[in-house]
């Protein structure tokens, strides 16, 4: 398994789209596995992301009086960074691990093999909905991710600490501009795409791991999939950012 | 083979001939040139021990996996599986029904039997519903459209694999070991079953097992695969009456057995190569 074979099998995956039938509900589908359910670990993760950032912030910007400016680096911290990578990394944790081991379950259950024989394109059916629905749910649970940080960021920094809410929500208007907002989409829909194409690549080509066989082929390319994705965040998160500062 | 001679053997009632298949896997070489034709509408079964490559051959013939050398001709055209076209064509023309039936198991057994028709059939939703309904009545398990393969018995999972192998009325349907892991009575079910369809569909069945007197029972052709190589082909007739070895040994295991435990009743002593 190399780069060339991953970049054929995203190639034909997002061809797929086009010659696809009933694409619509198996996009559906995914954006429910990949979004509702993974609703509650984006809340959780995010409110506590915002109110650890909230802390560490007011007891930084005290040092040189700056509390006023908590808002802004809550804000700037959660869209330029925090948010997207996180967001990305939980649901890798959550979907993307997931869609690993349904994939290398259906590979060693022949199922994938049976669509081929039918003549269903097995890429069409299984990875492009989910890649369809990761270029929508990405970008959705990083702004939510943002939003309840932010809410977090106010919780510890103005009913804990006592900065003024009017000051903090202003602080967070006047710092966040639309190219913080872009380079925040940017990464969500690049982290979205290489994710869940990492993850249904490791687990579509789970048969082919030399180390194991049957569930332990399934196991060994889940965890490949977690993380080889959660270090392709990290290292994508880093080229993007060298781009646009 | 020439264009010329595919085009006879076409004419003559040949659905399906390979020719000189070759396959390996690494230093393991599992098909040594296999050859042989299969009639249309008739049941070709592919006897072998396990082991033999009897589904890595079916494996090749249904395009799963690639032949290092050979030619499959089916309908007097030699296949290309590189040719997308061609490879897309020849999948609508047949059904593979699998060993572990590869069911989906997320998907009810209407979804499953509708499946190949919505993804490969511009019919409509409503045609679709229809047709996968007409098939699972035939199969008899219309009462169990709405439930899941795991809630079936193995027998009935073996039907709804059927159902969905022949929804898209195939011309050819390559059946992968049937009847592995059954008792005879369901072993002779499944057989009953592929002879009750074939005739009502009118498809061509293409069989790989090892189960010898119902292969025998059911089929009009069989080929012994021995040791990647077709050993012997003819009519299960010919196959009973065979004196090659390889075939004897293979047709009367059962005998051999019985005279070896036997012995080892009488307290003989066994050599390994008796055993």
């Amino acid at each position: 398994m190399g780069l060339g074979e991953y970049a054929v099998f995203v190639g034909r995956s997002l061809a797929a789209a086009f010659h696809t039938r009933r694409l619509a509900g198996r996009t559906a589908r995914a954006v429910y596995e990949q979004g509702f359910r993974c609703l509650p670990v984006i809340l959780i993760v995010g409110t506590f992301t915002g109110l650890v950032l909230g802390l560490q912030g007011y007891y930084v910007l005290n040092r040189f009086g700056s509390e006023g400016l908590l808002g802004a680096l809550v804000s700037l911290s959660l869209v330029r960074e925090m948010a997207p990578v996180l967001a990305a990394l939980m649901l890798v944790g959550q979907a993307g691990s997931a869609l690993a081991a349904e994939l290398g379950i259906q590979r060693n259950s022949e199922q994938i093999a049976a669509l081929d024989t039918m003549g269903i394109d097995s890429c069409g059916y299984l990875v492009t909905p989910r890649l369809l629905s990761a270029l929508l749910v990405y970008p959705a649970q990083t702004a939510l991710f943002v939003a309840v940080g932010l809410w977090g960021g106010s919780l510890s920094g103005s009913l804990l600490l006592g900065v003024d809410p009017g000051l903090y929500w202003s602080a967070v208007e006047r710092a966040v501009d639309s190219e913080d907002v872009r380079e925040c989409l940017l990464k969500a829909l690049t982290f979205g795409v290489l994710t869940v194409s990492i993850c249904a690549y490791c687990g579509f080509n789970a048969h082919r791991t030399r180390s194991a066989t049957g569930a332990r082929a399934v196991s060994a390319a889940t965890t490949k999939a977690v993380v080889v994705s959660s270090i392709a965040v990290l290292a994508a998160d880093y080229v993007i950012t060298s781009m646009l500062v | 083979m020439s264009p010329a001679s595919d085009n006879n053997s076409a004419a003559n009632g040949v659905i399906l001939s390979v020719d000189g298949l070759v396959k390996s896997f690494g230093d393991r070489l599992v098909l040594r040139g296999v050859t042989f034709e299969v009639q249309k509408g008739s049941a070709f079964t592919v006897l072998g021990p396990s082991g033999a490559g009897k589904s890595v051959l079916l494996k090749c013939l249904a395009n799963i996996e690639q032949p290092d050398e050979g030619r499959i001709v089916f309908e007097g055209r030699s296949l290309d599986f590189r040719d997308r076209e061609m490879r897309d064509a020849f999948r609508r023309r047949c059904s593979f029904l699998f060993q572990g039936n590869a069911l989906f198991d997320s998907l009810t057994a209407l979804q499953n039997v509708a499946l190949p028709l919505e993804q490969t059939t511009p019919l409509s939703r409503g045609e679709i519903k229809s047709r996968a309904m007409e098939a699972l009545g035939q199969l008899e398990l219309h009462e169990h459209a709405d439930h899941y393969p795991a809630m079936l018995s193995g027998g009935m999972q073996k039907r709804l694999a059927l159902a969905r192998a022949i929804v898209a009325r195939p011309e050819m349907v390559f059946f992968d070991e049937p009847t592995s892991g059954l008792d005879p009575l369901r072993r002779n079910a499944v057989f009953t079953m592929i002879a009750k369809y074939q005739a009502l569909f009118g498809f061509t069945a293409l069989i790989v097992t090892h189960d010898v007197a119902e292969a025998l029972a059911a089929s009009s052709m069989v080929a012994l695969l021995h040791k990647g190589e077709i050993c012997f082909r003819g009519t299960p007739s010919d196959f009973a009456a065979s004196a090659n070895p390889v075939v004897a040994s293979f047709r009367d295991s059962t005998d051999a057995l019985r005279s070896t435990l036997a012995a080892v009743r009488r307290g003989e002593h066994i050599g390994e190569d008796e055993e």
